[in-house]
């Protein structure tokens, strides 16, 4: 015979070698996966593309990358205790990244670091992942940025790789920054505020100034007001707001509001004061043309008899 | 019927009466922690313990120290059926919102102990509750308990009382009655939510791990 019978050795071989493999399989560490983003978004549109999951329950490597990707995280987690010098409100990174910037649209580290270099029209030039960090100090945490090479950039840099690892360079990925709602035809302010009153103040309180532990830790971040996100911050576009809130609000209820409360709430938390633009040059009109010139920013228009940016907390406040 | 000016000074009489009848005080809540009241009110101490530090052996809840807001809410709850026990429900109808107010503001006052006592603690199941408490599990849409009752379960505002140093039966039994829709008097459903998401191994990993801890500002022991 000439054709290739396995004999009963090979065969023997195989079944050994198969039930090994059975046993290892199911004795490897089950490592968290990822919120799969289908699972994540509920009924906002399920994107076919190929979804990325990053390591969760694995820590960063026992060496010298790892022990800063670690730094990365403790500062992401509680950015005022790790880079207090850089803060200036009450809010941490994790506060709009939730799950330590992990989760699907709640922009996920992950899939933003593997976008840059890129342009970006906010200020017309191409960014470097770093510098992109800075702008997250200057306008979301209301502070001062870090100097390019200083330290806690590289932590957060490195704790992105960490979480991006495995990722395509340059993909599009699924759950990438905060869903874009169909745009609403208009935005409905006194509806935002009961939303809020129904939905939003027993966390963020009445004046949605946020609600703060015993021991000072702050655990509902503030929304408006000096303690928040200025008028520099991508969570000042009602677009970005509302997408943020459709996907992950109220906490543990994402997509749970239809799009005209999401709009709504949204709407009327970013038609609040906060403080200032950093880049403001003495003129809120002025201001409003050069950065804020969007129907879906509220920045240099009158709300309730006031025009939004006259009245702002000083930006930049890193005081503590 | 018109109301004369004549008759207004009886109104205003007749409404001191009523609340002096109906209202309570500290005295009065001291009285009936240690000895009920008339309506028939059992004494507080008798399960919560003579300083409200609770039981863990009877599985009873620590009340000192915990938000008046909130253990007035948990007082009117079991009146009006949003948090159902066989045990608080009589009690609660035997006593007055003026005295159920004077209890909660009483209790919130007093200083928070530790008490020993429960089941010993396993460490493993320590350890998983912590994870779960700390990092949720998003895999399952979960957050992290302590996004909403604060680093080591020390509580939010009325709304996220504390966790920490309550005992474990305790916790367990009311992360049941969430799931089985036996509690209901939580803002917008939140622990409805939570806890639907939690397996029986879950709830026992996180009461093991909240019992572990001292209740916050928990300055002594109590001899039992």
């Amino acid at each position: 015979m000439n054709g290739h019978v396995p004999g009963a050795k090979a065969w023997f071989a195989g079944i050994v070698l198969f039930g090994l493999a059975g046993v290892i399989g199911y004795n490897l560490p089950h490592l968290r996966t990822a919120t799969p983003v289908e699972a994540a978004v509920g009924n906002i549109a399920k994107p076919a593309r190929k979804s990325f999951s990053p390591p969760l329950d694995t820590a960063p490597a026992d060496n010298k990358f790892g022990e800063m990707a670690r730094l990365g995280e403790r500062i992401f987690n509680d950015t005022a205790a790790n880079a207090g010098g850089f803060v200036g409100n009450d809010l941490r990174c994790a506060s709009c990244h939730l799950d330590g910037g992990r989760l699907p649209n709640s922009a996920p580290l992950w899939a933003a670091f593997v976008n840059f270099p890129t342009y970006r029209s906010k200020n017309d030039h191409v960014n470097t992942f770093a510098e992109r960090l800075q702008g997250c100090f200057n306008y979301s945490m209301n502070g001062k940025a870090p100097p390019l090479g200083d330290k806690v950039l590289v932590a957060l840099e490195s704790y992105a790789a960490f979480l991006a690892k495995g990722a395509r360079v340059g993909e599009n990925l699924p759950g990438r920054g905060y869903p874009k709602l169909p745009k609403p035809p208009t935005l409905d302010i006194a509806r935002g505020e009961q939303v809020y009153a129904a939905k939003c103040a027993v966390c963020h309180g009445a004046s949605g100034e946020g609600q703060s532990a015993a021991d000072g830790h702050t655990v509902f971040p503030p929304l408006w007001g000096s303690r928040s996100y200025n008028w520099g911050a991508g969570m000042s576009l009602v677009t970005n707001a509302a997408g943020f809130i459709k996907a992950n609000m109220p906490f543990s209820q994402g997509g749970t509001l239809n799009d005209e409360d999401a709009w709504a709430v949204a709407a009327y938390i970013d038609s609040r004061e906060r403080p200032q633009d950093p880049r403001f040059n003495g003129s809120v009109a002025e201001t409003r043309k050069a950065h804020h010139d969007s129907d879906y920013d509220f920045y240099g228009k009158a709300v309730e008899g006031r025009v939004l940016g006259e009245n702002s907390p000083p930006s930049g406040t890193v005081s503590r | 019927m018109s109301c004369r000016p004549t008759s207004l000074p009886w109104i205003v009489a007749l409404g001191l009466v009523a609340a002096s009848i109906t209202r309570a005080d500290a005295q009065d809540a001291v009285s009936i922690v240690h000895d009920g009241n008339a309506n028939g009110a059992p004494a507080c101490m008798s399960c919560h313990g003579e300083h409200g530090e609770g039981n863990p052996d009877g599985g009873f809840p620590r009340l000192a120290g915990l938000p008046r807001d909130y253990i007035l809410h948990q007082l009117r709850s079991f009146d009006d059926g949003g948090r159902a026990s066989d045990i608080m429900q009589p009690v609660v109808k035997s006593l007055s919102d003026g005295e159920r107010e004077a209890l909660a503001t009483y209790y919130a006052s007093l200083p928070t102990q530790r008490v020993e006592g429960g089941e010993a603690p396993n460490a493993k199941l320590i350890a998983q509750g912590k994870r779960l408490a700390e990092n949720g599990d998003w895999h399952k849409g979960l957050p992290a308990c302590g996004q909403c009752h604060g680093p080591s379960g020390q509580g939010v505002g009325a709304s996220f009382p504390p966790l920490a140093g309550q005992p474990a039966t305790y916790l367990s039994a009311q992360l049941g009655a969430w799931k089985g829709k036996t509690r209901r008097n939580d803002p917008l459903g939140l622990m409805a939510g939570v806890a639907g998401k939690l397996t029986d191994d879950d709830v026992a990993a996180v009461s093991a791990y909240y019992a572990s801890l001292q209740a916050p500002g928990s300055k002594k022991e109590v001899a039992r």
